[in-house]
């Protein structure tokens, strides 16, 4: 493991980390289908994960696996609830554009 | 044993007032009546009992009720002080008080509202002995200011005559310019002394620790009689009693000539220490007290309404009471206070038994001749009426003769304008008997044919009142004076009654009743020989209309104080006021705008939101990042 990231660097993994969440944020920002959206905030919260992992092994200290495992529990929870919630809704309007979706206008 | 007793004469009229004010309609209007009487009487038992006491032993007695206000340096107890000045007072208070309660009875019988009458009465007489009986200048202000309350009350007691209400209104307000001035002589003394206690105050004064502060002293006992002006009616507050006569006739018989308008008379007498260091005031307190009486009793010349000539007589006797006071001799002044008190309390119930019998009517021009039916209303009247013009032996010829006396042995000019405002009275005084009483009836056929002597409940208090304006010289004869004896520890310095009977003094009698008998034989051929009657209101014209409309001092006071204050409170009102709230609503204004534009920001649409949640975000980091 260390001789990997010694052959790649750490960097490397911020690179990718950082490329994976700015997929995650324009496809938040540019997509309307909700499930997208879903998956694109999926990939954020894993971009951060895989930034928690590299800085876990590169400073030789596993709390940050520990944080990891939190993570992914609480958004394996997170996608239960979120996906009952776009199911509700998709009954309710019949769509899961979220253009459409306009109720909460002041 | 005392406290009880002092508890028992404070509270009795108390229970009476709460009694008449929540049950006193269910207990039916005799019986409301009486409960108010007793009250009234018992305090006057109880009063009694500690005079005699006093009076054998010579020494106060003062009851500790409670701590009041307790600071540092700084207490105030609620103490009872009976010494022989308050008890004097609260003889005279609580007596003519029985009497006239007992009076009201029959008087009041007719008014629905009768309870309450008797509830307002009790309380007077309640606030009046706290005044009297408190041991400092708090206690006595609350009763200072409940007496005042009390007068509002019943001057304005028929409310549905707007007259009396503002004549109600009128008398409030100009107490208040008094009691300010009161309140702020309060402060000076507390100030000064760091006691409010009349005894405490009065052993430094002894003990020569006031010599320093003889300045502010003159300040205070300035404000104090300012304070007494309002409450007592001198120039420039005194427009408020003759007003004060909306009233029912036993107010104005209680409060409005016996007692209350005394209270001024009692305060400075108390403080009486105080004044002597101060001789510029007194000096004041003589000329406006000279100049009152003057003002007041000419004005009495030329009015109609029998109860405004005796207001204005009261006004103007008072007016000789302050001289007396500014010239030291508070003996003098509260010789004449009692006698007053009794004359003056007979000739308004005498006045109210002749309203009673011609249903209401007050004008003099439309009375007369009643001499024949109501013999012991006349008879009474007749003795009140020679006691207050100075006639011997009654009352007033020996309380009158030794302010003048006075007045002449300190300085003469004020002893000729006392003089001259004696003579008017005896004229005035005479003038209304003559125009009550004698000749024939001028009223209406009807109004004679209903023409009756007073029941026994109003003619009862007339005959002892009448009694007590006989005989009540006796207190202070000149040479042997009891009541100068009596009042001695009170003062600071000695009172006159060692004074001896000189020449000068009995030619000064001669000269008093001499100028009576002129006043009156003045009265004699203009009303009996003559047999005039005063001109209609609009008949009345060049000066004497002048002094008909009271010297238009009302009016004057209207364009010179009360127009200016409309002006002022109208100018606030529609320019500082509106400009304030121009400004408080324009804030509110540019809030409620800019939230309205900021709504357009919460558009319901998710994708925006987020934008603006991620562009936030990259701002954060930004600024973190990059910028610091």
């Amino acid at each position: 493991m260390e001789t990997i990231l010694k052959v790649i660097g750490v960097e490397t993994y911020l690179y990718l980390s950082a490329l994976l969440f700015s997929i995650g944020v324009f496809g938040i920002l540019l997509r309307r289908n909700a499930i997208i959206m879903f998956m694109s905030i999926e990939i954020m919260l894993n971009a951060v994960n895989l930034m928690l992992v590299a800085f876990s092994t590169f400073h030789q200290d596993a709390s940050g696996q520990v944080f990891v495992f939190f993570s992914m529990a609480v958004a394996a929870a997170e996608v239960a609830v979120g996906l009952a919630i776009l199911v509700s809704i998709f009954r309710n309007h019949g769509s899961i554009d979220i253009d459409k979706l306009k109720n909460l206008k002041g | 044993m005392e406290t009880g007793l002092v508890l028992l004469l404070l509270l009795a009229p108390f229970v009476g007032f709460l009694t008449n004010i929540f049950l006193g309609k269910q207990l039916g209007k005799n019986a409301s009546g009486y409960l108010g009487s007793l009250a009234v009487i018992v305090s006057f038992v109880v009063t009694t009992v500690f005079f005699l006491q006093v009076s054998e032993t010579k020494q106060p007695i003062t009851v500790h009720l409670f701590d009041w206000i307790a600071l540092d340096k700084f207490s105030v107890n609620f103490d009872i002080l009976l010494d022989q000045l308050s008890l004097l007072w609260l003889m005279f208070v609580t007596g003519i008080g029985s009497l006239i309660h007992i009076y009201s009875i029959s008087y009041m019988h007719d008014d629905i509202n009768m309870h309450k009458f008797f509830g307002y009465l009790n309380l007077f007489i309640f606030f009046m002995i706290t005044l009297v009986v408190g041991s400092n200048l708090l206690i006595m202000f609350i009763g200072w200011e409940g007496v005042g309350l009390c007068s509002y009350l019943l001057i304005g007691f028929w409310y549905k005559n707007q007259d009396y209400n503002d004549a109600a209104k009128k008398a409030f307000i100009m107490n208040r310019i008094g009691d300010l001035g009161f309140l702020i002589g309060i402060f000076i003394i507390g100030y000064v002394f760091n006691t409010l206690d009349f005894m405490t105050i009065k052993q430094e004064i002894m003990a020569g620790h006031a010599t320093a502060n003889l300045a502010w002293l003159g300040i205070a006992t300035m404000c104090l009689f300012i304070g007494a002006c309002g409450k007592s009616a001198q120039i420039p507050l005194y427009t408020w009693l003759p007003d004060a006569m909306a009233g029912p006739t036993p107010v104005s018989a209680l409060i409005h000539a016996a007692t209350m308008v005394t209270a001024g008379i009692f305060m400075i007498t108390r403080l009486n220490f105080l004044f002597d260091l101060t001789p510029d005031v007194q000096t004041v307190i003589a000329t406006v007290g000279v100049a009152t009486s003057l003002l007041a009793a000419s004005i009495g010349l030329m009015q109609n309404d029998i109860k405004k000539v005796l207001a204005y007589s009261t006004v103007s006797q008072l007016g000789l009471m302050f001289l007396a006071l500014g010239l030291g001799a508070y003996e003098v002044a509260v010789f004449h206070v009692i006698t007053h008190a009794f004359f003056k309390a007979c000739l308004f119930l005498g006045s109210g038994s002749v309203i009673h019998a011609l249903h209401g009517e007050q004008d003099m021009r439309r009375m007369g001749g009643l001499k024949g039916v109501m013999k012991i209303t006349f008879i009474t009247f007749l003795i009140a009426t020679l006691a207050i013009s100075g006639i011997p032996p009654f009352a007033g010829f020996f309380s009158k003769d030794e302010i003048l006396m006075v007045a002449f042995h300190k300085d003469k000019t004020l002893w000729v304008l006392a003089a001259i405002a004696s003579i008017m009275t005896a004229f005035y005084m005479f003038r209304l008997l003559y125009l009550t009483f004698f000749k024939e009836f001028r009223g209406t056929e009807e109004q004679k044919h209903h023409l009756h002597e007073s029941p026994a409940l109003i003619t009862f208090p007339l005959i002892v009142l009448g009694i007590l304006s006989a005989v009540g010289g006796a207190l202070s004869l000149p040479g042997n004076s009891w009541l100068n004896n009596y009042l001695q520890p009170i003062f600071a310095h000695k009172t006159h009654a060692e004074h001896h009977l000189d020449n000068t003094a009995y030619m000064l009698m001669g000269l008093a009743v001499v100028g009576a008998l002129v006043g009156i034989a003045i009265a004699y051929s203009k009303y009996i020989k003559k047999g005039e009657v005063p001109a209609e209101d609009d008949q009345i014209t060049g000066f004497a209309n002048v002094v008909y409309q009271k010297y238009h001092v009302d009016e004057s006071y209207m364009r010179i104080f009360v127009k200016p204050i409309y002006f002022i409170a109208k100018f606030s009102r529609d320019y500082i006021e509106t400009g304030l709230s121009n400004v408080v609503f324009g804030f509110g204004n540019v809030a409620a705008e800019l939230s309205l534009q900021g709504k357009k920001l919460q558009n319901g649409n998710i994708g925006f939101y987020l934008f603006a949640f991620v562009f936030g975000l990259c701002s954060v980091v930004f600024y973190l990042f990059f910028l610091r």
